[in-house]
């Protein structure tokens, strides 16, 4: 039968000659491949100190967006929540008290914020499911830890730090 | 005997087994960077600069290890058996010949324990005894893999045993002692032994190979099928003392090929040298030119190792039997009619 | 001397322990320690190539072989036969005519003198090799080829037959 895509090649198993069978010629140029190799550059990059860029769809740590005045963007509406296949996501909403207008824009925001990293999978559906434009997996690689509780974030380690500092 | 003699055969002793544990541990950070090097990696690089203090810290992460002795595993046979390993490890290099005779203020010191008569036998029998340790850590430790890992240590060692005879017995003939001594003496300037037996080194260093357990050798340690060979059930320093034997064979088997073919301490140019640096010196050049061959060879040994996969248990068994065993007997009439009709 | 009356000590206390040893591979351990107390006593005796030929032939080949055997039959104590008792009285018996053979084999013999070596020499390998070399040439030859067909037999042995149709890898 004709072949699709006219790669196929039939492999002939033949009988090794004698320089084949004597194995030294192949040792020899192993031992040749690898010493090229010896002295090529290390391809390795040496993480905490340097790093690889990211692209530009790349989704890191989350984070809770401030707007132009600095009041967080976020209202509790739950979506993120609701839309987060992981269940990763957790918030107790409050009402915004007199005073308040510059820390949170909308009447009513999100009092506790937590994102558990060890249930996340990174897939940016809080991303597309907010409607306020309040979280981002814009942020880093999630550093590593020794502690379960520990990869439970808060808002303070969620929240963009404030404009004018 | 003098006592100060006796001083100075204490103290070379010290030195020559302090050199080789720290050329032992060296080797495995060498090994590491080796590897990664071969494999466009960095390799250790955090401990220290250039990650020279790695080997410390593999030590002390060795020691401070919890020691496991397995409940069904004979205890007393489990502890002799690394112990054996590193034991015999280390009495292989009382024979080996580190340099000429040193001349200090009217004194000749010999850079050398002891030159018995029977030097490359000894260092023979030493490695022949080696397997022991391998063979009952695996038996002890009451495990299949260790207990498969340690029958095929023994097999793969007898059987490589019989043609490094042979490719000895061919060196022999052509040196006519049995002293290593002797032997480095004789290859003055630059008539090694190499040049008159290039495939008695072969077999030699194909030997060596399978006698270290290293690679294309090691299927005593094989990870893929023995999980850890015959060090399965080992932890903590009983482990290290088995890695650690093998890198001071390793270090023990390069300074015998360098000493029996390569010249040993031997240079070309060295009566020059020895001549314009005095007696006292001249003899320290060529202990260094002997240790940059040493560490040539260690490095071969890594090379090898990081290029050539493992052999298959019926490869090796054939490699062994039915062509080093017919080329080294081939190698021994040879060189004999070639005795008997050229001088 | 006294080094040789402890290692003689040595010696027969290990080969006791070796056939009182319950388990077989620890009565093979037990030989090899025999053994390497044998080659010391080659070498208080200057025999330098004897002592490092046994201990390169029997110590590293022959008990390696010896043990590799054993841990891979594996013998058990559940797997011992339990002997039926006439077996066991025939035994004692045997061993005590064995006994009375040799201590009265023993007594018929005359104290000598001790041997003193003409040549203290003759252990080292040159000497040995002129020995060998010269006077028993000829068994000697004959010794190493026999050796050496030996060798040459077992690797036909393990040479395949080339009209067996050859194992598919």
């Amino acid at each position: 039968m004709e072949s699709l895509s006219n790669k196929k090649k039939q492999i002939v198993v033949k009988p090794l000659n004698f320089w084949e069978r004597a194995y030294l010629p192949a040792i020899v140029q192993g031992l040749s491949i690898t010493m090229s190799h010896f002295f090529r550059k290390p391809v390795t990059i040496q993480y905490p100190e340097q790093k690889r860029e990211f692209s530009e769809n790349y989704r890191g740590l989350h984070s809770l967006k401030r707007d132009e005045n600095g009041a967080e963007r976020c209202t509790a509406c739950g979506l993120c929540a609701l839309s987060c296949p992981a269940e990763a996501i957790t918030m107790t909403a409050a009402e915004r008290q007199k005073g308040e207008e510059h820390l949170y824009r909308e009447e009513k925001y999100a009092a506790v914020y937590e994102i558990n990293m060890l249930r996340c999978i990174f897939c940016g559906l809080c991303e597309e499911a907010c409607p306020k434009e309040a979280i981002y997996l814009d942020g880093d690689i999630i550093p590593s830890d020794y502690l379960r509780k520990d990869f439970i974030y808060g808002k303070d380690k969620l929240v963009e730090p404030p404009l004018n500092q | 005997m003098e006592l100060a003699d006796i001083a100075i055969k204490f103290g070379l002793i010290i030195i020559i087994f302090l050199i080789s544990l720290v050329v032992a541990m060296y080797s495995t950070y060498a090994e590491r960077k080796i590897a990664a090097f071969f494999q466009d990696r960095v390799g250790p690089n955090r401990a220290g600069p250039f990650g020279i203090l790695q080997p410390l810290a593999d030590g002390a992460k060795m020691f401070m290890k919890e020691e496991i002795i397995p409940t069904n595993a004979t205890p007393f046979l489990f502890i002799v058996g690394p112990s054996l390993a590193i034991l015999t490890a280390c009495i292989g290099s009382a024979v080996i010949p580190w340099g000429q005779n040193l001349v200090i203020g009217g004194r000749t010191i010999p850079l050398q324990v002891t030159d018995i008569n029977v030097g490359i036998l000894y260092i023979f029998g030493v490695v022949s005894l080696g397997v022991y340790g391998v063979m009952i850590g695996g038996w002890a430790s009451n495990n299949k893999y260790s207990l498969l890992g340690a029958i095929r240590a023994a097999s793969q060692n007898i059987s490589y045993e019989i043609s490094m005879g042979l490719s000895i017995i061919a060196l022999l003939m052509v040196t006519g002692t049995l002293s290593l001594g002797e032997i480095a003496q004789q290859q003055h300037g630059w008539h090694w032994n190499v040049l008159y037996q290039p495939v008695g080194f072969l077999l030699f260093m194909i030997c060596a190979f399978a006698e270290t357990n290293r690679t294309p050798f090691d299927l005593p340690e094989c990870e893929t099928e023995l999980v850890g060979g015959y060090h399965t059930e080992y932890s903590s320093m009983k482990l290290g003392f088995y890695l650690f034997a093998e890198y001071i064979n390793m270090f023990i088997s390069s300074a015998v090929m360098a000493t029996l073919y390569w010249g040993g301490y031997n240079y070309p140019g060295m009566d020059w040298v020895t001549a314009h640096t005095g007696p006292a010196i001249g003899p320290l050049i060529g202990t260094a030119v002997f240790f940059a061959k040493i560490f040539l060879f260690i490095f071969f040994f890594m090379w090898v190792r990081w290029t050539i996969p493992r052999f298959r248990y019926d490869q090796l068994m054939d490699l062994g039997w039915k062509v080093l065993i017919p080329l080294a007997i081939a190698n021994i009439v040879v060189t004999g009619i070639v005795i008997t009709f050229f001088s | 001397m006294s080094t040789f009356y402890f290692i003689a000590f040595l010696s027969i206390f290990f080969s006791i322990l070796v056939i009182s040893a319950k388990n077989p591979v620890h009565s093979i351990l037990y030989l090899i320690l025999t053994f390497f107390t044998f080659t010391i006593h080659y070498i208080l005796m200057n025999a330098q190539f004897l002592a490092i030929v046994n201990f390169i032939v029997y110590m590293g080949a022959i008990l390696v072989l010896f043990l590799y055997t054993l841990m891979l039959i594996n013998l058990n104590k559940e797997s011992e036969p339990v002997k039926p008792f006439m077996v066991k009285i025939a035994a004692v018996f045997g061993g005590g005519i064995l006994a009375v053979a040799l201590v009265s084999s023993l007594k018929s013999l005359g104290v000598s003198d001790p041997v003193v070596l003409k040549n203290p020499e003759l252990g080292l390998v040159k000497n040995l090799g002129k020995v060998l070399f010269n006077e028993f040439l000829l068994p000697f030859e004959v010794s190493s080829v026999l050796l050496l067909s030996a060798m040459v037999g077992a690797v036909l042995l393990a040479t395949k037959d080339p009209k067996e149709p050859k194992a598919t890898i």
